[in-house]
């Protein structure tokens, strides 16, 4: 008797713990729903002829077509094609240049002693503060002066300078959870500072680094700033900039060709999104990276 | 960032000091050469242009003359005379004072809806995060000015109801709060920070709370809050600072232009159109000097305000 009393007591406050989750999906469900309809929204209206665009809020093409893709890549004098090819282009190469330049210093901060370290280093983390405006115009004008305006030089080599100081606080902090006695079985091994950064650190860090070259391959994607400074030609264009001027050459006039094309500078990011959302958010819980 | 940064500086030290004393003279050499891409880029792209950057803000500055000093004359007109600079400053101010607290009201409370032990709590996390990783590029103001605009999709749904909503994008009564609704819309990666932060408060705290018979918003006013603390002030130091540097969807949104009558003339789209639409570099670099002063203000007031209602105990 009372096991079925207690059972039942059990069931009787189990049921609207159960109805409570209920509750909470179905909230959380039409929340992501509402947050997430324009951008379903603006892939649907990418594959619906233009009249009906406005006609409707749906999210399922009544006719499905190609065309707005079509008018959108061949929208202007240069194709989305270049723009694509030039932001893979200055992305790689901000990558490689961000993840080896910034593990090297990281490397240095984390396990190297050298006299006034902790001066560069407080340095270093002063330098996360500083808005890039301030160095925005003498950094221009020396781009200038070297002729690499409309060059992808001025957006790439200060990611081989470690100027991301961000980055470098990451590695560095992903670096000091490496235990110590490899470095120094390396070390009794004959392995120099060189080798043991290259055969033992960047082995070991291989998720952060791989969390750092994500973050630096959608930040570089997606900028939109830089590009506008330093490129002044449409050949050179990322598709940020190809993007914009696409904005501003159809207006409002053809809708479906603008959402064709921003639909597909979306799409690498999402599909970092996709392959990588646990490196993503872990970087982001752990280490405060804004994304 | 302050907290980590203050934390990996505590931590810094340490072993640093510990290290020295075992290898004294270890690695001198091999430091400051693993250093020199770091320091070549300090100096030459950080450093320097700064103090050129001052320099220059003293300046008339055209690029095509030389520089002519003119002592604090842009900054007198900045003070005194420049009806856009105040234009920006109560465009910025009334953003960033709107978007941070709303941008992490909402990230708080979707964190703790998440951390109740639900179901397929990745699956949301991602769903709810997914704007935020998006959120920086010019596609997603191309969609925003299309869902305000006079027939864009929140019209059409307002129109269900009877309403005839206005073209939101370019009423200058409206604009400025698209683009507030476009940083709230991104609250994705302050609401990951908050989960982590929610997940370390131990369980027994609020068992010990339930027992002394306090109720959930008790729990939430007396624990939780208190102990997100550290967390709150983190992602309000990180936002803030962001918010200040807002640029690219108040560029696309207005054309570049900051309209409708500089009702989204972010500070940095004025100083981006001081600088390069106008050339006038100088009188850029005292904008670009006066924004590094706000922000200089802000973080030591959050960092001295800190220690009256951050708890870093817990």
């Amino acid at each position: 008797m009372a096991d079925i009393a207690l059972s039942m007591g059990l069931s009787r406050r189990r049921t609207p713990a159960k109805a409570r989750a209920l509750g909470r999906h179905v909230v959380l469900c039409l929340a992501s729903l509402a947050m997430l309809y324009p951008l379903l929204w603006m892939l649907a209206s990418s594959f619906k002829p233009e009249s009906d665009i406005f006609g409707s809020a749906s999210l399922w093409p009544a006719s499905f077509s190609l065309d707005s893709y079509v008018r959108g890549w061949t929208g202007l004098q240069v194709t989305f094609g270049k723009f694509f090819l030039n932001s893979l282009v200055v992305s790689v190469a901000c990558v490689i240049g961000n993840v080896f330049s910034c593990s090297l210093a990281a490397y240095a901060f984390a396990r190297l002693n050298f006299p006034a370290k902790n001066f560069w280093f407080a340095l270093m983390l002063g330098t996360l503060m500083l808005p890039y405006h301030v160095t925005l115009i003498p950094q221009y004008i020396l781009f200038l002066n070297l002729d690499w305006v409309d060059t992808f030089l001025p957006l790439i080599v200060p990611k081989f300078l470690a100027v991301d100081a961000f980055f470098i606080f990451l590695l560095v902090q992903f670096f000091r959870t490496i235990p110590r006695e490899l470095d120094e079985a390396a070390m009794i091994d004959g392995c120099g500072a060189w080798r043991i950064y290259w055969i033992v650190i960047v082995p070991l860090s291989l998720p952060a680094l791989a969390t750092a070259a994500i973050f630096t391959f959608i930040f570089t994607w997606d900028d939109f700033f830089g590009p506008l400074v330093y490129l002044n030609d449409m050949n050179s264009y990322t598709v940020q900039l190809g993007l914009r001027s696409f904005v501003d050459s159809t207006g409002k006039s053809d809708w479906g060709a603008l959402f064709a094309m921003s639909t597909l500078t979306l799409l690498p990011v999402f599909a970092f999104f996709l392959f990588f959302q646990r490196l993503l958010i872990e970087g982001i819980s752990t280490t405060g990276l804004k994304g | 960032m302050a907290i980590a940064l203050g934390d990996a500086a505590a931590r810094s030290a340490r072993p640093g000091a510990a290290a020295a004393k075992r290898r004294p003279r270890r690695g001198g050499f091999a430091g400051y050469l693993f250093l020199t891409p770091w320091l070549i880029g300090f100096f030459g792209l950080t450093l320097g242009p700064a103090l050129v950057s001052l320099y220059l803000s003293f300046t008339d500055f055209d690029l095509l003359r030389d520089p002519r000093w003119v002592g604090l004359g842009n900054y007198a007109r900045i003070a005194g005379n420049d009806p856009k600079f105040l234009s920006a400053m109560r465009v910025t101010f009334l953003y960033v004072t709107l978007a941070v607290p709303l941008k992490l009201a909402f990230a708080l409370s979707v964190a703790m809806v998440l951390n109740k032990g639900i179901r397929g709590l990745p699956l949301y996390r991602a769903m709810f995060y997914l704007p935020s990783l998006l959120g920086a590029s010019v596609a997603i103001a191309v969609l925003w000015r299309q869902l305000f605009a006079g027939n864009g999709l929140l019209n059409q749904f307002l129109s269900l109801f009877g309403i005839h909503g206005p073209s939101w994008v370019s009423n200058p009564d409206y604009s400025l709060y698209t683009l507030v609704a476009l940083s709230i819309w991104q609250f994705g990666s302050p609401m990951i920070i908050f989960l982590a932060g929610l997940r370390q408060i131990p369980k027994d705290v609020y068992e010990a709370a339930e027992i002394d018979g306090a109720g959930k918003r008790a729990q939430f006013w007396k624990i939780t809050l208190p102990l997100l603390t550290p967390v709150i002030f983190f992602n309000g130091v990180v936002q803030t600072i962001d918010a200040f540097k807002a640029f690219t969807p108040a560029f696309i949104i207005s054309g570049g232009t900051g309209g409708p009558i500089d009702s989204t003339l972010f500070y940095t789209l004025y100083l981006y159109q001081e600088a390069f639409a106008y050339f006038r570099m100088g009188y850029a670099a005292a904008l670009a000097w006066i924004l590094v002063v706000i922000i200089a203000l802000f973080t030591a007031f959050a960092f001295l305000s800190s220690r009256y209602w951050v708890h870093y105990d817990g």
